[in-house]
């Protein structure tokens, strides 16, 4: 069973969100909501800075406090770790979006738990989710984290990388590349 | 320096999560204030107090299913998805506090009606004669009585318990994150039911009882308050960050004001005046220990959300 993760190349990435309209059009995300988003963090005194900007969105998490906070199993891990939520046993009673470090989800007009899905519908099929298709610069990769031969697994294997808080105890999904390990 | 800028403005998300209001305050007040009506139900039903004539047993059931229902159907008033309110009882999941709570809530029901039984209100006896008959018959059990007792404070606490633990498992939210808040929503819960016993209760007996029984709630509540303080001080950066709420920040005079000097220490002055017989009984300190309850749910509730990782 494949472990899906992602890695966002941060140092490709130059914040233009054709990834954040990608995902609206994709997966007909209300208005005024989103499942992803550009976070940029500059670091430093003037002239001394560093700028990391980059893609996030929810992290698939391995331990993630959304699933077991859950009181009806709507949010659950489907096939290959991919934390999703069942729209039918949803009660809208928002513990999964008070659980989330990274407020990842949010609350779709129609009731209900909502946050990105990797796209599911499109991994199933063979394509990739609708943002790391589109982005211009060839920043994200989606793979299997369990498969050493895999695009991802070499990237976070040759690229210095964090997670997204990982001290939070979640096991993030999502690597963030930082450039090549020999720099 | 750090500077980070996000585009996301997600509804009730961001700049700060909101996404739980008054229904949820009014929820964690009913439920403590109902844990805590049980539990001195059930050491009154153990005492075998349902003996006595003016008993306050009579009523606190009766009560407890009202406040307990109002509490509940706030709780469905917060739901975003209410025709599925019915999925929190198609499955138990374990590691869900809130799903403990949906079956806790459940169980608590029975046991009251089944208190109600045991001490019926003078006006249905006189309308109903034939329950009176089944109350009379019961009540001559003496192991059932007892045993309802029992019932009623081991699930008292466990709501009283789980109205802490709800929030405390949250580790999104570093204000919420301690054990010590499911201590600090039994007593409180305990201390807003002894007050309303206080307040309420015909027999001298047990006004006395539960003044002085509140005055120990308070005491133990403005202790476990500190330790929650010290906690959090001595604990991590988001901890520490996370009280700064409290400690400067943006909540700081409601929570010390209306929580701390209004909910506890003025009513425990004058309740301790009370039962040294310096001053009479009045509803003063009591309805001054439930404003403080309700609003310390308030305040947690809203602070809890306010604080975050980042
Ligand atoms: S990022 Fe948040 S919503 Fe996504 S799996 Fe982790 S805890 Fe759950
Ligand atoms: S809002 Fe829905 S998915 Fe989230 S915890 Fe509640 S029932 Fe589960």
């Amino acid at each position: 069973m494949a472990r899906y993760g992602m890695a966002i190349d941060t140092t490709k990435c130059v914040g233009c969100m054709d990834c954040v309209v990608a995902c609206k059009t994709e997966n007909n995300v209300p208005e005024g909501l989103n499942r992803d988003w550009i976070q940029t963090i500059v670091n430093g005194e003037f002239p001394n800075l560093t700028m990391e900007i980059r893609s996030e969105r929810c992290n698939h998490c391995t331990n993630a406090p959304c699933v077991s906070c859950c009181p009806t199993g709507a949010s659950h891990y489907h096939d290959g770790g991919i934390v999703l939520v069942h729209h039918d046993l949803c009660t809208g009673c928002k513990a999964c979006v008070a659980s989330c470090p990274y407020d990842a989800r949010f609350i779709n007009p129609e009731g209900y738990a909502d946050k990105c899905t990797f796209c599911v519908h499109r991994v199933e099929e063979g394509k990739d989710p609708a943002c790391v298709s589109v982005c211009p610069t060839y920043c994200m990769t989606l793979g299997d984290l369990d498969d050493p031969n895999s695009e991802i697994s070499k990237l976070v294997k040759s690229k210095n990388n964090h997670t997204n808080l990982p001290e939070a105890g979640t096991i993030p999904n999502i690597y963030y590349l930082i450039g090549d390990n020999n720099d | 320096m750090i500077e980070i800028t996000n585009t996301r403005m997600n509804h009730l998300i961001d700049p700060s999560l909101h996404i739980w209001g008054w229904e949820i305050s009014v929820y964690l007040f009913a439920g403590g204030m109902v844990a805590g009506m049980m539990i001195i139900l059930g050491f009154f039903f153990f005492k075998g107090r349902e003996k006595e004539v003016d008993c306050v047993c009579s009523i606190l059931p009766f009560l407890s299913i009202i406040v307990l229902s109002l509490g509940m159907f706030a709780l469905f008033l917060d739901l975003e998805y209410k025709l599925h309110v019915f999925r929190f009882y198609t499955t138990f999941i374990i590691t869900s506090p809130m799903s403990w709570g949906s079956w806790i809530l459940i169980l608590v029901y029975p046991v009251l009606a089944l208190s109600v039984l045991l001490k019926l209100p003078k006006i249905i006896s006189k309308l109903f004669p034939k329950i009176e008959k089944i109350s009379a018959q019961l009540k001559s059990n003496r192991k059932l009585v007892k045993s309802v007792g029992v019932f009623n404070m081991i699930l008292g606490a466990s709501l009283g318990i789980y109205t802490g633990v709800l929030l405390s498992t949250f580790q999104a939210r570093p204000l919420w994150n301690s054990p010590i808040l499911a201590l600090l929503f039994l007593v409180s819960g305990l201390s807003v039911a002894a007050a309303l016993v206080h307040m309420i209760s015909k027999s001298v007996y047990e006004r006395e009882l539960l003044a002085k029984a509140d005055n120990a709630f308070l005491i133990t509540e403005l202790f476990i308050i500190i330790l929650f303080v010290i906690g959090m001080v001595t604990s991590v950066k988001i901890h520490q960050d996370a009280i700064t709420l409290f400690l400067g920040g943006p909540y700081t005079a409601v929570f010390w004001i209306f929580v701390v000097l209004m909910g506890i220490v003025i009513p425990l002055i004058i309740q301790s005046l009370a039962v040294s017989h310096k001053v009479k009984h009045t509803p003063l300190a009591p309805i001054f220990v439930m404003i403080g309850g309700l609003i310390l749910r308030f305040v947690i509730v809203n602070a809890g959300q306010y604080s975050s990782w980042y």
